[in-house]
């Protein structure tokens, strides 16, 4: 026998199932009057300093269909690459945001400012915006990342860890004009998006 | 939402994998094409983990912990079993979770959802939305009101019924630590048929998601309760962090 340790374990993840919208952001779901507005609505306010850009996407199975079900959470810095919380951060970032796969067509979109680089303790990261997926079929959240075609991610300390090339496109938002980019999630296939563990 | 005054931006723990359900599992359908198969990318947390969204006391309205009557803003009450659910928000290190955001969401007492997706013809109750939310104290502790939620059949293998369950949805301090899980009823005799429950192969960690009913935090004539303790994943905190950069 030995000491024993006093850790406690985490609590298992159980899927977010097809209503997550009811607990997470009613009003979308058709509930209104609970709550003066669904929560993370926006990850910026009016006033945030940076480029504004919008971000569209399906998240599809391994059979290449959209998932209409899915709900996504995202967690960014502001355009100088602060936290919210951090000292120096803007103000009118918050930095979350949900939204969800739209039913008819499972497309999302998110508005919000382009983030900056952050510094680590890994070292700098390219401008990146943190995505959590969950849906139906989805035991526990999936995390991954939206890195931007147009800037420098050849120094990014996550993306170098990706021993497979050709996947670390996977995790690259394409530009498809000023302030509009595409990030599609693929959850099995040939394109498998990177899912991350941190 | 308010600023973030958390200094804690410590290493969260790396996630013991095991202690959550498999992905796969071709008893629930739909995990078969929705489980990412080539492993995860592992390495230690950043900023973007380490970090996470704050929310303020002031975001959380007077009936929001209360699904009895939230939904018609406590002009009438939901029809079912009254009970009150209870718990603390704990990290890995034991310590209370203090001053996070808890959401819970469930079908009514006949098994149905407000939700346009939900076909089954169990009536709605025209006082029931389903949702609510509280933060917990400063040690960790949360409490709300609601009905015990109806089981429900669902489309799956041909004869597939969901114990009752509410759904959790907990913050933490850093993205890092999100989780979604669901609370089951003590003696709900489903919970061991259901595949959902199923996918979580550790028994000592499915029991963790079975709440025991608590006579002494129930009310005389009034409501039962249940207790649901959730554990997040913790920081690492050590003097001895080495520093690659050679800072
Ligand atoms: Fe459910």
């Amino acid at each position: 026998m030995t000491q024993e340790l006093e850790w406690l374990e985490e609590t298992p993840s159980q899927t977010a199932g097809p209503f997550v919208h009811i607990g997470c952001i009613p009003t979308f779901a058709g509930i209104a009057g609970v709550y003066p507005e669904d929560l993370g609505k926006s990850p910026i306010n009016d006033g945030a300093a940076g480029e504004c850009i919008t971000i569209t996407g399906s998240v599809f199975d391994g059979t290449g269909w959209a998932l209409r079900d899915a709900m996504l959470e995202s967690w960014q810095p502001d355009a100088k690459g602060y936290f919210a919380g951090q000292v120096d951060a803007d103000p009118k970032v918050s930095g979350f945001c949900r939204f969800a796969a739209d039913a008819g067509t499972g497309e999302y979109s998110l508005k919000t400012i382009k983030p900056g680089a952050a510094t680590m303790r890994t070292g700098v990261h390219a401008p990146h915006i943190s995505l959590w997926i969950v849906a139906r079929g989805i035991n526990i959240g999936l995390s991954t990342r939206v890195y931007f075609e147009d800037e420098y991610n050849d120094a990014d300390p996550l993306l170098a860890r990706i021993e497979q090339r050709h996947r670390v496109d996977t995790l690259i938002a394409k530009k498809v004009k000023t302030g509009e980019y595409r990030f599609d999630i693929h959850l099995q296939g040939d394109n498998e998006t990177v899912f991350l563990d941190l | 939402m308010s600023s973030n005054n958390n200094t804690e931006n410590d290493p969260l723990i790396p996630r013991n994998r095991a202690n959550h359900p498999v992905v796969y599992d071709p008893e629930y359908k739909t995990s078969v094409t929705r489980s990412p198969k080539l492993p995860l990318l592992s390495m230690e947390s950043t900023l973007s983990e380490e970090t996470g969204p704050v929310f303020g006391h002031n975001l959380i309205g007077e009936l929001d912990n209360n699904l009895i009557s939230n939904f018609s803003q406590g002009a009438a009450l939901a029809i079912g079993e009254r009970i009150r659910v209870h718990g603390r928000i704990l990290d890995e290190r034991n310590r209370g979770v203090a001053n996070t955001l808890v959401e819970v969401w469930q079908a009514n007492a006949g098994g149905r959802y407000r939700h346009d997706r939900d076909k089954y013809f169990a009536p709605l109750d025209p006082n029931f939305g389903g949702c609510g939310r509280t933060m917990t104290d400063e040690h960790g502790y949360y409490e709300f009101m609601t009905i015990r939620p109806g089981a429900y059949p669902w489309p799956n293998r041909s004869n597939d019924w969901r114990p009752m369950h509410i759904h959790f949805s907990v913050f933490g301090s850093g993205f890092g630590q999100r989780l979604i899980t669901q609370m089951y009823f003590e003696g709900d005799p489903l919970i061991k048929l259901c595949p959902i429950t199923g996918t979580v192969k550790n028994q000592q960690q499915l029991d963790r998601l079975i709440a025991p009913l608590d006579m002494k935090g129930s009310r005389p004539m009034d409501y039962l309760a249940y207790k649901f303790d959730i554990v997040l994943r913790g920081r690492r905190q050590t003097q001895f962090e080495n520093k690659p950069q050679g800072s």
